[in-house]
């Protein structure tokens, strides 16, 4: 019979697992750090991207008690985890890895179960946690290894497998990639995703990288200046950012500052301002709700953008614009074609439809984009 | 040049044979040495850990302070211990002077400083995110400080010897107040001298030769920690 009736949270809203409130760090007198609430739910994956300086790592610093706030407070289950050696019993909860693996001079094994020996766990049982998180990890077979003596990708994995031995109810991980070489970083993110949907840990992901928060995170915190641009899902966030700065820094290529024209139920015409670009401007149709004569931004990411020759039965797309190709930049398995249409409009195609549709700077050509694949930011 | 094959000759008969008064030398020697080094660990470690991770007004004079100890001249140490120990000093009761007893204190005098530095250096030259990482894992404020201490334990081995390295060679303090009376208070450093002013010089050589195999052995381990790099 449990008659404390201890848990008082409100029924049906369930305590996210961190929570920030009012949440601001200094240095040198000036804010750096500006997080009025932000709330990371149990099991979720929160990923924060933004460029450098944004402000993302000090965030990090700031959840796990590691940095002293200059005010607000970090909530753990709906209580305010303190400061200093209060936050203690917080942080014995929690566990952080960093870019840099930082691990203790000592073997493998010994610094997996580093954690889980601060928390007084009989060695035994550490060694046998430690020893399964390696596993998972793939770095078992380094286990009596000097800690010295590993490469970079090898080290970033057992600085993850010494965090996620310790069984973190929320990890926290400051761009545990980026100090990499693009080919053990590959198989590092993969093992990182698979440990984290096994062990259903909440976690705070700290990257630069784009395509690593779309990859993992379940939620994307955009951080611009010190403060949390955007928080949303990552279609939320990459298809409709909520500002300039948001957009640009999850790659919306094209962004077209227009006004509305015409207004329909459901969908606009929006023409395109002074830009600075050659010719008519021209008149864009997309989805959203505007009314004539309101200022737009219209961003169009580059995927979303179909290249097609003149004439052809091309796409069913209603923005055709026509134009020529002014330059064309090959990045990995695509291409990136930039093509003035009176706007500059820039496309990624595979190379396949590179040579197929002979796309070389100065060739006319026709881009389409769906009017549902346009994100329209209010000014 | 026939004297130095000689008395090089004799120092090594006297090494080889394990001289008794060669022996009590090299004994008391270490013993005094190691005595005083050990307390200068426990003082100097303490107070380099304070001044790594402490903050506190007056923090930079003490540690210019530090600094400036860590070459002070062992005549000078002498003289003060010499001038407290003394029969109407202040501490002349306790009949310290001329004693092995007095010649730790000195010496500790001397390597505390030394130690000391050495250690604050060490502490300071780990990354600042390994104090991160090790709160990070949920250590406690002891437990960062014991990591830390921990991951700097090669360099404060070598702040270790540094102390010892100083204080078995130097000659100022010890014969100030230890006075180099036979079978007493003779290290290798004051019967050197003294055997060298009798123009005994066998035996200063071999004493000679000792010293310097000791303040190899402590060099070449100080060079071999230093080579050592930190983990990723």
């Amino acid at each position: 019979m449990n008659a404390h009736g201890a848990d008082t949270a409100p029924i049906g809203e369930p305590v996210p697992v961190l929570a920030a409130d009012r949440l601001r760090v200094e240095r040198g007198g000036a804010t750096v750090l500006d997080v009025p609430s932000l709330a990371v739910s149990g099991g979720e994956t929160l990923a924060v991207v933004g460029p450098n300086g944004a402000g993302k790592s000090t965030l990090l610093l700031a959840l796990a008690t590691i940095l002293k706030p200059a005010a607000g407070v970090v909530l753990f289950r709906g209580m305010p985890v303190g400061s200093g050696e209060a936050a203690l019993p917080y942080r014995r909860r929690i566990a952080v890895a960093f870019q840099e693996p930082l691990l203790f001079d000592g073997t493998v094994a010994w610094n997996a179960a580093e954690g889980l020996r601060l928390r007084k766990v009989p060695a035994a049982e550490a060694a046998r946690r430690a020893g399964e998180m390696l596993g998972k990890l793939k770095v078992s077979h380094l286990a009596s290894r000097s800690a010295r003596t590993l490469s970079g990708g090898e080290a970033q994995r057992v600085s993850l497998a010494r965090a996620f031995a310790v069984d973190p109810e929320v990890i926290f991980l400051d761009e545990p990639f980026s100090a990499l070489d693009p080919g053990s970083r590959e198989g590092i993110v993969e093992d990182l995703e698979t440990a984290l949907r096994e062990s259903g840990t909440t976690a705070v992901f700290v990257t630069h990288d784009r395509v690593d928060a779309l990859r993992l995170g379940d939620r994307i915190a955009v951080m611009i200046g010190g403060r949390i641009a955007q928080v949303g899902t990552p279609d939320e966030v990459m298809n409709r950012p909520a500002d300039w700065d948001v957009a640009s820094f999850v790659g919306v290529e094209t962004v077209l500052d227009a006004f509305v024209v015409a207004a329909d139920a459901g969908t606009f015409v929006a023409r395109a301002g002074a830009s600075g670009t050659s010719g008519p401007a021209p008149t864009v149709e997309a989805v959203g709700t505007c009314g004539v004569g309101d200022r737009v931004l219209l961003c169009i990411r580059p995927e979303n953008v179909t290249l097609s020759l003149p004439g052809g039965t091309g796409s069913s797309a209603r923005n055709a614009f026509p134009g020529v190709i002014s330059k064309v930049t090959p990045q990995g398995a695509v291409h990136r074609v930039a093509v003035d249409c009176g706007f500059l409009l820039s496309a990624l195609v595979t190379t396949h439809a590179v040579v197929e549709l002979g796309l070389v700077p100065g060739r006319t050509i026709v881009a389409s984009v769906k009017a549902t694949a346009i994100h329209a930011i209010r000014r | 040049m026939q004297m130095i094959l000689d008395g090089l000759r004799e120092a090594l008969r006297l090494l080889v044979t394990l001289d008794p008064e060669v022996v009590r030398i090299v004994v008391l020697s270490l013993k005094v040495s190691g005595t005083a080094t050990l307390v200068a660990l426990l003082i100097g470690l303490s107070g380099g850990v304070a001044l790594a991770f402490l903050r506190f007004p007056g923090r930079d004079i003490v540690v210019a302070a530090v600094n400036t100890g860590m070459g002070i001249p062992p005549v000078v140490v002498g003289l003060f211990v010499s001038i407290l120990l003394w029969r109407n000093g202040p501490l002349g009761m306790l009949e310290l002077l001329y004693t092995p007893t007095a010649m730790i204190v000195a010496q500790v005098v001397i390597a505390t400083p030394i130690v000391m530095g050495i250690s604050l250096a060490a502490l300071q030259a780990l990354p600042e995110k390994l104090r991160w990482q090790a709160v990070g894992l949920g250590a406690s404020r002891l437990q960062t400080i014991w990591i830390l201490v921990r991951e700097a334990r090669l360099p404060l081995l070598a702040a270790v010897m540094a102390g010892f390295g100083g204080v078995i060679s130097e000659i100022g303090a010890s014969i100030m107040v230890g006075g180099n009376i036979k079978g007493y208070t003779r290290v290798l450093t004051t019967a050197t001298v003294m055997e060298t002013s009798r123009g005994n010089f066998e035996i200063a050589i071999g004493l000679g030769i000792l010293l310097l195999l000791l303040t190899f052995a402590v060099n070449a381990t100080l060079t071999k920690i230093q080579q050592r790099k930190r983990p990723r």
